[in-house]
C-alpha cells in the first residue's frame, strides 16, 4: 500500500448520503426575489422605483377604465353622466357599443345581412383548422379548407351561389384537361402544345396591338398639353401597333412551331396550356353558365359591392387573402431568383427589387387611382381586387427574400443528395429543399405576415373605410362623437393584437412541432 | 481475407471514361482521364487533397459537368439531357463524406423516398426494401427515429442503405469514412466489405489503405488532376512505381 493511497482511503465514505431538503431561502419565490429583485443595492433601488412606477400607472388608468361609460348616445351624453357620477374624464365605451357594427363591418354593409361576414368568420376559424393542425387531423379535413374561398366569397358579396359553384365546375373541367394532356402520347402532346402555343401567340400579338393603340389614343389626347415627348411615344406606339398587327399571326405561328420543336415530354407546355384553358374558360364561360344556371334555379343572396366592406371585416379579408396569396407567390419568386434560366431569374429579381424599393404607400395609389388609365375606361377592376393585388405583391416580395435565406441555409449537400438518388427538379424541391427552408424561414414568413396584416389600415389612406378608415372618418367627424380618441384606438389595437398573438403563438408551436434533433 | 480482393470481375464494362477533361472556371482540375470498369470492380482511388479524386467521381453521377471527353454509365451517354442523367442516377448510388442525411425525415422515410418517387414504388413494398437494407445494415430498430439521434456511424450506414433501396448496380463512395470518430470507422468499413462481397460495382475515394488491401482489386492513384499509377492493391503497395506515388505512400503510411 502506497503513501497516497493510505490517505485517499481515509476520504473514502462506505454509505450513501440521503438526500436532504435545501436551506430555507434557497429555493421558492423567496430565492427568485432575491437573485432577480435584489441581487444587489442597485436591483434594489431599480426595483423599487419600477415597482412604484408601475403602481401610479395601473392607479392612473385603472380608475379610468373602470368608471368608463357603456350606455350614452353622445359624448356628450357620456360627459353628463360622468359628471353627475363624479367620475369626469373617464372613458366613454359607450362609442364602441353605439358604433359597434360600423366598426366591424362598415357603415354601408347592409344591416340585415351582418350574419353572413359573421358567419364566414365563424368558418374561416373552423376551416383554417384542417391547413393549420395538418399534422393531427384526417387529410380529408383539407377539402373543407379548399372549398372555404368559394364559400365565404359567395358569404360576403353575394349574389348567385352558381358564380362560386361553375369556377369550381370549371377547375374540375381544367384538373380534366390537365390529366388528358398529360395522358397523350409524346407527339400528340407536342401537336397540343404547338396549337396552343400558335394560339396563344396570336392572342398575345393582337392584345399588344390593341394595347399600342389604346397607348396611341391616350397619348394622342394628352399630347397637345404635354408637348413633344408624348407625340414621339405615341408615334413609337403607333408603329409598334402597325407591325403587331401585319405580324401577330405569322408571330403567333412561329412561337407554336419554336413549342413544338423544342418541346419534349416536360409538364411546362402542359401546365401552360393548362393555364391557357382555364383562362379562356373563366372569360367567355363564367357569365353566360353561371347566369343561364340561375336563371333556372335562382338561390341569390343580396349582391354587396366591394366599396360597401368596411370596418375590421375589410381588415379580414384582405389580411386572410393577401397571407395565403403571398407565401406561394412568394415561395415561386425565391425559386425563381435562384433558378438558372436568365429570364426567369430576370424577371423575378426586377419584381422583388422594385417592388421592396417602392412604399406600400404608393402602391395603394398607384392601384387606387393610376391603374385606371392603364386600362381601357369601361373595364373596371374591383376595387378591393386591386388592393389585394398590390398588398400581395408587396409581401410576395418580402417573403421570397425570406424564404430565400431559408434557401441559402440549406447545405448544399441536401441538394446533392437528392439529385443523387435521382430526384427531379420538382421532386427535389418539393420534398427536400421547400420543407426545410420554409421551417428555417417560419419567424421571419411570420413576422413578414403579421406586418401585412396590420398594413390592411393603410389602406384608410385612399379613402377605404377600414376599421382606422372608420374611425378616423365616420365616428370622429360625427357631430355625436367629435374628438373622441383613446377609446377607439385602443378597441383597434386590441383586436389587432388578438390576431397577431395568436398568428405569433401559432407559429412557435408549429417551430416546435417540427422540430427532429439538430439540423 | 484477402478472398474478396481476388474476387472474380466480369468482362462487361459499367463505366468507360474517355479523355475527360474538366474545369472550375480557369482552373483544369481533371486532365485527360480515361478509366474503364467492369461490372463487379472494387476500386479504391487515392491521392493528396486537391488531386481531382472526388470531383472525379461526382462527374459519373453528373453532380459536376465535365467540359470534355465522354462517360459512359452502363451503356449511357452521360450529356446534357436530364433524362439521361436522371436515368444514370436511378443506377448510380453515392455516399458523402457528410452523410447528406435529409433531417426532416425519419431513417425510414428518408430509405423510402427515392423508391416510391423515381421508381414509382408502391409505399408498403418501399417499406419493406427499406426495412431489408436497414437490417443489412444492422440498424433495422432505428427506422422511427431522425437523423439527427443518430451517432455518425449509424447515419452513415442509413445513408448506404438509402442508396442501396434504389438497387443500384454501381456505388459510388466519397470518402464515407473521414468524417467519422475513430471507433465509428469499423462498422461502416464492415458494412462496405459486405457489400462487396455480394459483387457490387464500387468506387471509392478513400484512405483507408487497409480497406484498399482487404477489397479492393484495383488501386487508383491521382495528383494534379490526372491518373498516375493504378495497380492491383499488393503490386500498389509493395512495389509503387512513380515517385509521388512513393511519397504519398510514405507520407500516409509513415506513421
Amino acid at each position: 500500500m502506497s503513501d497516497t493511497n493510505a490517505q485517499s482511503v481515509a476520504f473514502v465514505r462506505n454509505s450513501e448520503i440521503p438526500a436532504s431538503p435545501p436551506p430555507l431561502g434557497e429555493t421558492g419565490p423567496v430565492k427568485w426575489m432575491r437573485e432577480n429583485l435584489f441581487s444587489g443595492w442597485v436591483n434594489s433601488v431599480m426595483t423599487v422605483i419600477a415597482f412604484l412606477l408601475i403602481a401610479r400607472f395601473i392607479m392612473g388608468v385603472f380608475p379610468w377604465f373602470w368608471n368608463g361609460v357603456w350606455d350614452a348616445s353622445s359624448i356628450k351624453d357620456c360627459r353628463n353622466i360622468m359628471a353627475d357620477a363624479g367620475t369626469a374624464g373617464s372613458a366613454c365605451f359607450a362609442v364602441l357599443v353605439d358604433r359597434w357594427d360600423h366598426l366591424l363591418f362598415g357603415f354601408k354593409y347592409p344591416a340585415t345581412e351582418y350574419w353572413r361576414p359573421t358567419l364566414a368568420f365563424v368558418l374561416l376559424v373552423v376551416c383554417a383548422m384542417p391547413a393549420l393542425f395538418a399534422m393531427y387531423l384526417p387529410r380529408k379535413l383539407l377539402i373543407a379548407t379548399a372549398l372555404y374561398p368559394f364559400v365565404a366569397y359567395w358569404l360576403i358579396w353575394g349574389g348567385s351561389l352558381w358564380v362560386p359553384v361553375v369556377i369550381l365546375g370549371l377547375l374540375a373541367v381544367t384538373a380534366a384537361i390537365y390529366l388528358f394532356i398529360e395522358g397523350l402520347s409524346v407527339s400528340l402532346r407536342q401537336a397540343v402544345a404547338g396549337i396552343v402555343g400558335a394560339l396563344s401567340g396570336i392572342g398575345l400579338g393582337y392584345l399588344l396591338y390593341l394595347g399600342a393603340q389604346e397607348l396611341w389614343f391616350i397619348s394622342g389626347n394628352v399630347s397637345a398639353g404635354e408637348g413633344i415627348v408624348s407625340t414621339v411615344a405615341g408615334f413609337v406606339f403607333m408603329i409598334a401597333a402597325i407591325f403587331t398587327y401585319a405580324f401577330f399571326i405569322p408571330m403567333g405561328i412561329f412561337v407554336g412551331y419554336a413549342i413544338y420543336n423544342s418541346y419534349e415530354d416536360g409538364g411546362l407546355v402542359t401546365i401552360v396550356t393548362t393555364l391557357f384553358s382555364l383562362y379562356a374558360l373563366m372569360v367567355y364561360g363564367l357569365g353566360p353558365i353561371s347566369a343561364a344556371i340561375n336563371s333556372v334555379v335562382p338561390i341569390e343572396l343580396e349582391a354587396v359591392a366591394s366599396r360597401d366592406m368596411g370596418g375590421y371585416m375589410l381588415c379580414m379579408i384582405l389580411g386572410t387573402v393577401c397571407v395565403s396569396l403571398s407565401i406561394p407567390l412568394g415561395v415561386v419568386l425565391a425559386l425563381g431568383r435562384q433558378s438558372n434560366m436568365p429570364l426567369i431569374k430576370g424577371v423575378c429579381v426586377v419584381f422583388i427589387e422594385f417592388i421592396r424599393g417602392v412604399p406600400l404607400i404608393t402602391l395603394l395609389f398607384v392601384a387606387n387611382v393610376m391603374l385606371a388609365y392603364f386600362f381601357p375606361p369601361e373595364s373596371s377592376i374591383d376595387l378591393i381586387l386591386r388592393v389585394i393585388i398590390m398588398i400581395t405583391a408587396f409581401s410576395a416580395a418580402y417573403i421570397a427574400e425570406v424564404i430565400r435565406g431559408g434557401l441559402a441555409a440549406l447545405p448544399k449537400g441536401q441538394y446533392e443528395a437528392a439529385d443523387s438518388l435521382g430526384l427531379n427538379y420538382t421532386q427535389a424541391t418539393r420534398l427536400i429543399i421547400l420543407p426545410q427552408a420554409l421551417k428555417i424561414s417560419i419567424p421571419g414568413i411570420v413576422n413578414v405576415a403579421v406586418g401585412l396584416f396590420k398594413d390592411t389600415t393603410l389602406v384608410s389612406v385612399i379613402s377605404m373605410f377600414d376599421i382606422v378608415g372608420m374611425i378616423r372618418g365616420p365616428i370622429q367627424q360625427s357631430t355625436d362623437w367629435i374628438s373622441i380618441y383613446w377609446e377607439v384606438y385602443l378597441f383597434a389595437a386590441a383586436v389587432f393584437f388578438v390576431v397577431c398573438y395568436s398568428i405569433s403563438q401559432y407559429s412557435q408551436w408549429l417551430e416546435r412541432q417540427l422540430q427532429t434533433g439538430h439540423r | 481475407m484477402s478472398q474478396i480482393s481476388q474476387m472474380k470481375v466480369s468482362d462487361e464494362v459499367a463505366i468507360e471514361i474517355n479523355q475527360m477533361n474538366k474545369w472550375y472556371g480557369s482552373f483544369h482540375v481533371l486532365r485527360d482521364i480515361d478509366l474503364t470498369v467492369n461490372r463487379g470492380e472494387r476500386i479504391v482511388i487515392c491521392g493528396p487533397s486537391g488531386s481531382g479524386k472526388s470531383t472525379l467521381i461526382r462527374c459519373i453521377n453528373a453532380l459536376e459537368e465535365h467540359q470534355k471527353g465522354t462517360i459512359t454509365v452502363d451503356g449511357t451517354l452521360l450529356s446534357s439531357d436530364l433524362k439521361n442523367i436522371d436515368t444514370i442516377r436511378s443506377e448510380v448510388g453515392m455516399c458523402f463524406q457528410h452523410f447528406n442525411l435529409f433531417p426532416h425525415l425519419t431513417i425510414l422515410e428518408n430509405c423510402t423516398l427515392a423508391p416510391i418517387w423515381v421508381r414509382k414504388t408502391p409505399k408498403k413494398e418501399a417499406e419493406e426494401i427499406a426495412m431489408h437494407f436497414l437490417e443489412k445494415v444492422k440498424i433495422p430498430e432505428q427506422a422511427d427515429k431522425y437523423p439527427g439521434q443518430l451517432s455518425g456511424g449509424q447515419q452513415q450506414r442509413v445513408a448506404i442503405a438509402r442508396s442501396l433501396c434504389m438497387k443500384p448496380r454501381i456505388m459510388l463512395f466519397d470518402e464515407p469514412t473521414s468524417a467519422l470518430d475513430p471507433e465509428m470507422i469499423a462498422e461502416v468499413l464492415d458494412t462496405m466489405i459486405e457489400l462487396a462481397e455480394e459483387g457490387m460495382t464500387m468506387l471509392c475515394v478513400t484512405h483507408e489503405m487497409g480497406f484498399a488491401r482487404k477489397v479492393a482489386n484495383r488501386v487508383i492513384f491521382m495528383d494534379a488532376g490526372q491518373i498516375v499509377e493504378q495497380n492491383e492493391p499488393e503490386q500498389f503497395f509493395e512495389n509503387p512505381q512513380s515517385d509521388r506515388t512513393k511519397l504519398f505512400l510514405s507520407q500516409i503510411l509513415g506513421h
